[in-house]
This record gives C-alpha cells, sequence and structure tokens, in this order.
C-alpha cells in the first residue's frame, strides 16, 4: 500500500480549473474553433469517498476522466495527489501507480491477443515485477474477483461473458494496487443482475483494499446506490456538488431537478408524461451566455443569460450554480441578500 | 494489499490454456481447400525452381538455329522451342528460379520497411504522422508499373535494380495499410489502459500494437505477390530485369513476341506460368485473409 501523506482529513485528489478545448477542423480561414469539453471545473475527491459525477452525454464526463488519468494533456489547471502537485513534487509514472481507470467497453478495454493473466500482468511487469510474481498476482486478483485463475488465467477476452470481463478490467485496474480508480461507465454495458454483481464487488474491494472511486456514470439509481458525494456536469462544468443524499433530496440547481425527475418510478402515481427536460444539449462549440443551461431552463430569466453563476454553497458541503440561489444576481427567485 | 497476495500465492494455479491464435488460423486455414491447393500449387511452383538442374531436360542457353519455334509435342521437345530454338520446357522450369524470386524477394523486405514506417507514423499520430504519410504519398501517387518502370529505368537495368525498384514500390502501400490498422488499434481502449499503467512506448507498440496489426499487414502484403510477380516480368519484358539469356518469364514474353503470328502457342507459354503463380499465391492470399479475419 502506498504510503498516505497528508491524513485522512487531505483530499485524496484536489482538481483546480481544468480545462479542455478541442479545436475543431473547419476551414483555414475562419477564426479556430473549439470545443469546450471541459470548461473550468474543480473538485475535491476525499481519501476513501466514491464521487459520483453524472450528466448528460457529451457533459465533458469522460474528458475528464481522461484528463485526471493524464491520458490528455489539459490546456490549464492542475492536479494534486494527496496534496501533491502532478509533474512537480510528484512524478508521473509514480502517480500512474496509484491511479487507474477501468473503461466501459470491457471488449475494447483488453488486448483480444493477450491471456486474461498476460493482460492483468502487464502493468507490474511494466513497473519490474519478476515475470513469476506477476503473474502470481494476476491470479490472486483473479481469484478476488469472483474468476477461478485455473478457468480463466489461460483464457482469450472473446471467450468471457461482459460481466467477466469486466471483472477481468478491474482486477487489471487493482494489479498495481492503486489508491484511486476512476471507473468511467464500467457498469453500463452489463445487464442489470450482472452490474449488481459488479457493483457489490466493487463495494468489497473499495473495503479491502481502502480504495477511492471517481464513478462516472448516467444511471442515477446506480450513483445513489454506490456514490457518497456526486457531481453534476453540465457542458463542460459542474452545476451541483454535493453530498448524494443532499442532492437527490434538495437539488439546488434546476438541471439536477429535472435530471432527478427523468429517473425511471417503480410507481406508477409517480410517472410523468411531460419530458422533464426538452431539446437536446447545445452545442459545446458555441455554448450560450451567461448560465450555460438558461435556454432550457423552467426558471430562466433575462439575467440568466447575462451573468454566469459560479458555484454557491448551499449549506455544509452542497453547493450549486445557480442565479436563482444567489443574494444579488437579480433574479425574482434570488434569497434577499443575507441578513 | 501485498500481504493477501502473498498469501494466497500458496496455491499453485494449474492454469488451462486455450487454444492461441495462430493455431486458429492453420486450423480454419487448413480446412479451406481452395487455399489449400494454391498452396500445393506455389509448393510445387517453389520446388521446381530449387530442383530446375535435374528437372529440366535440356540446357536452357543451348538453341539450334535448325529448330526453331518448333510447335507443342515435338519429340525431344515437349513444349515445343523458341525462337532461337531453346528447349521451352527447360527455359520454363529454370525461368521459375528468377521469376519467383523476383516476384517473391520485394514484398517481405517491403513487408518490413513499410510496415515500420506505417507503426511509426500510426503510432506518433499528429505532425509526424502527416509528414510521414503525405511523403509517402508522393510515391503512392504514381501507378505502381510506372513508378518501377521509372525507378528501373533510373538505375539502370539488372536484376538488383529491378529488386529495389519493385520494393520502393510496395512500401508505400504496405505503409499506408500499417498506418490505418495502427491508427485505429492506438485508439482502443486496451492501448489507453496500457498507458494509464505507466508503459513506455516501446512496451506499448511491442506488447499491444504489434500483434494486433502485423497479421493484416501481413494478408495485405501476401496479395502483392501476385502483382510484385506480374510487374517483374513486366520489367523483364521492358529490358530492365533479367538481361537474355537468362530465362525468365517476362524476358520471355518478350522475346517470343515476334514469334506471336507464326506459333502463337508456344508465345502464350510463359504467360500461363505467370498467370498460374499469380494466381496460385493471390487464392492463398485470399484464405490467409479469410482464416485470419475472425472476429471472434
Amino acid at each position: 500500500m502506498s504510503l498516505d501523506l497528508g491524513g485522512p482529513a487531505q483530499p485524496l485528489l484536489t482538481v483546480q480549473g481544468l480545462v479542455k478545448h478541442f479545436p475543431v477542423k473547419g476551414s483555414g480561414l475562419m477564426r479556430r474553433r473549439v470545443v469546450r469539453a471541459v470548461d473550468g471545473i474543480d473538485f475535491k475527491v476525499k481519501k476513501g469517498e466514491t464521487l459520483g459525477v453524472v450528466g448528460e452525454s457529451g457533459c465533458g464526463k469522460s474528458t475528464t476522466a481522461r484528463l485526471i488519468m493524464k491520458l490528455l494533456d489539459p490546456d490549464s489547471g492542475t492536479v494534486l495527489f494527496d496534496g501533491q502537485k502532478l509533474g512537480h513534487e510528484l512524478e508521473l509514472s509514480a502517480y500512474r501507480r496509484q491511479v487507474q481507470m477501468v473503461f466501459q467497453d470491457s471488449y475494447a478495454s483488453l488486448n483480444p491477443r493477450l491471456t486474461i493473466e498476460e493482460s492483468i500482468a502487464f502493468a507490474p511487469r511494466i513497473h519490474g515485477v519478476t515475470a513469476r510474481a506477476a503473474t502470481e498476482r494476476a491470479h490472486a486478483l483473479l481469484n478476488r474477483v469472483g474468476l477461478d485463475p485455473g478457468r480463466f488465467a489461460g483464457r482469450y477476452p472473446h471467450e468471457l461473458s461482459g460481466g467477466q470481463r469486466q471483472r477481468v478490467n478491474i482486477a487489471r485496474a487493482l494489479a498495481l494496487e492503486p489508491r484511486l480508480v476512476i471507473l468511467d461507465e464500467a457498469v453500463s454495458a452489463l445487464d442489470k443482475s450482472v452490474e449488481a454483481q459488479v457493483l457489490n464487488l466493487l463495494l468489497d474491494l473499495k473495503d479491502e483494499f481502502g480504495l477511492t472511486y471517481i464513478f462516472i456514470s448516467h444511471d442515477l439509481n446506480v450513483v445513489r446506490f454506490l456514490c457518497d458525494r456526486v457531481m453534476v456536469m453540465y457542458l463542460g462544468k459542474a452545476a451541483e456538488i454535493g453530498d448524494t443524499e443532499a442532492i437527490y433530496e434538495r437539488p439546488g440547481h434546476p438541471y439536477s431537478k429535472a435530471l432527478l425527475a427523468s429517473m425511471p418510478k417503480a410507481n406508477p402515481a409517480e410517472r410523468m408524461d411531460e419530458p422533464p427536460l426538452a431539446g437536446d444539449p447545445p452545442n459545446p462549440i458555441d455554448p450560450p451566455s451567461g448560465c450555460r443551461f438558461h435556454p432550457r431552463c423552467a426558471l430562466a430569466e433575462p439575467v440568466c443569460s447575462q451573468s454566469e453563476p459560479p458555484l454557491l454553497q448551499l449549506g455544509g458541503d452542497h453547493e450549486a450554480a445557480c442565479l436563482a440561489n444567489m443574494s444579488g444576481s437579480g433574479h425574482s427567485l434570488a434569497p434577499s441578500r443575507a441578513p | 494489499m501485498a500481504l493477501t497476495l502473498t498469501r494466497e500465492k500458496a496455491q499453485p494455479a494449474i492454469v488451462l490454456r486455450s487454444p492461441g491464435y495462430w493455431q486458429g488460423v492453420l486450423a480454419r486455414l487448413s480446412r479451406d481447400r481452395i487455399a489449400m491447393i494454391a498452396l500445393i500449387v506455389v509448393a510445387l511452383l517453389i520446388l521446381m525452381a530449387i530442383l530446375a538442374p535435374y528437372l529440366a531436360p535440356d540446357d536452357p542457353t543451348r538453341g539450334s538455329l535448325a529448330r526453331r519455334l518448333k510447335p507443342l509435342g515435338t519429340p525431344g521437345h515437349v513444349l515445343g522451342t523458341d525462337e532461337l530454338g531453346r528447349d521451352m520446357l527447360s527455359r520454363l522450369i529454370w525461368g521459375a528460379r528468377l521469376s519467383l524470386v523476383m516476384g517473391v524477394v520485394p514484398v517481405p523486405v517491403a513487408f518490413v520497411l513499410g510496415s515500420a514506417i506505417g507503426i511509426i507514423a500510426g503510432y506518433a499520430g499528429g505532425l509526424t504522422n502527416s509528414i510521414i504519410m503525405r511523403t509517402v504519398d508522393v510515391f503512392y501517387a504514381f501507378p505502381s508499373v510506372l513508378l518501377a518502370v521509372a525507378l528501373s529505368g533510373t538505375l539502370g537495368s539488372g536484376l538488383t535494380n529491378a529488386l529495389v525498384s519493385l520494393t520502393v514500390v510496395f512500401i508505400p502501400q504496405i505503409a499506408r495499410v500499417a498506418e490505418s490498422v495502427t491508427t485505429q488499434v492506438h485508439r482502443l481502449d486496451y492501448v489507453e489502459a496500457a498507458r494509464a499503467s505507466g508503459a513506455g512506448s516501446l512496451a506499448i507498440v511491442r506488447v499491444h500494437i504489434l500483434g494486433n496489426v502485423l497479421a493484416p499487414i501481413f494478408v495485405f502484403s501476401t496479395s502483392l505477390i501476385s502483382v510484385s510477380m506480374i510487374l517483374a516480368a513486366g520489367l523483364s519484358f521492358l529490358g530492365l530485369g533479367v538481361r537474355p539469356p537468362d530465362a525468365e518469364w517476362g524476358l520471355m514474353l518478350n522475346t517470343l513476341r515476334t514469334a506471336i503470328y507464326i506459333n502463337p502457342t508456344i508465345a502464350a507459354l510463359p504467360g500461363v506460368m505467370i498467370f498460374i503463380t499469380s494466381i496460385a499465391f493471390n487464392l492463398f492470399s485470399d484464405g490467409l485473409r479469410n482464416a485470419m479475419d475472425v472476429k471472434t
């Protein structure tokens, strides 16, 4: 186990002002246009917690994951891992050992020409573990994720089911004994019954190895089950961050409200016919002025298209970026200036 | 965590091994009847070239003006004689040597060089990729026959120069295929996962890229052997490859073309050999592609 530096109060991961714009290929004469995939987000991940990241397709969830993993270079912003600034106090290779990722597509994330044990043993081998020890570690991990090494270690990915492959991917991510695991839609492609098994496995592994998770998903029920805190993203920005219960019970941002209203309900009486959100998310090349959500927002007022709301504390850790919560913002629902 | 792992390693697992990829390819290939026939034909041709001194009934360079252009079935000359009275059967058997060398040798050389160029370009991406691939495109823009003739003409006639120019013709084609598969594989999650685990470029290319791109490049390259055969014959036909009196099918086709009105069957024989050889290589590479191209 890697050493814990700053004690339990120190956030494991601190992300500050992370920005990633992708250039769009267009005619050379035109102004250089960019997709604002991630447009300035700040958040912290506490030690031992699970942070859920939710939002529509294209809101920058996966880009954020790849930026944290350093698979993409951010345009600006810093990442602190256990208080150490990445690239300064903390070498990239040392960081790589402590942060691992599980991808959504269980098949594409395994090399089809390698056996399961070779795939799992690859990363330890890179970091100087002997072939024997790496294979033994692979077998132990397979055992731990519920796959009999005798039956599975010598097989190829196409001989496994989706759930089995995702267990292999989890084992592979754990092979370097990381402290932070990013799960990017890791269970979204699985059957509901298999998904439940894998979720329970994730919970067990977290306790056993003292892991911290960033759980990216569009399934709000799963996020509520698994996550301690949630970040709601909209068009490359954080709309709301807070404890899971706080957000699910008292969403502070109209977008979070709409997302939660879109969850399937078990009780027919609670179902509704009207879609809670109309239209597609706006083009991230040309995000709306002011609050990015205002063209689709039920509470939108003229002021919303003029000024962009910052993240505001709603109590405790709960923060939301909405002018309707901001005293003195000019929004008619805004609370009067604090006494 | 380290502790748990060390404790669990006490029980040695007996691991069931699945048959590897190449075993599967061989099994599927051996069930492909056409590919197997093509393979046998190729093997016979190679055997014929190796055993030419023992198989050929006559000296391929000894002619006699007294027996020029004898038809098929002439006693002592089963396949007739050419325009200088040399035994056709012997010349066809000896011709297999140079024709196969010219057809086959450029392809593996171009496979190694073209794959290296393409994989580097595909893996590097960005500007490096653009510089390498646009340079390759300059060569690719020429029709292969024209490029081969132009290069051979510049370098001068002769076997070595013909081989060099054929190799240069194939490098861009193979590099383009290699670049496109490498770019595809490079984007896959398992390469990302390998990068995320801190592996260097060399380890990623060796373990994760090569194994997944070499098969398609290899299949494409085998299909070039038949093209190479025909181009080599063309170069010899134009006098840019093998020099007379050496026997080579393309060159024989050239020297016999004057006889096409007198004895067309004899004049067509080298063409038949080129046809059989290139078809056999082509069918075999088709079979190989089918055997490898199983999405399981």
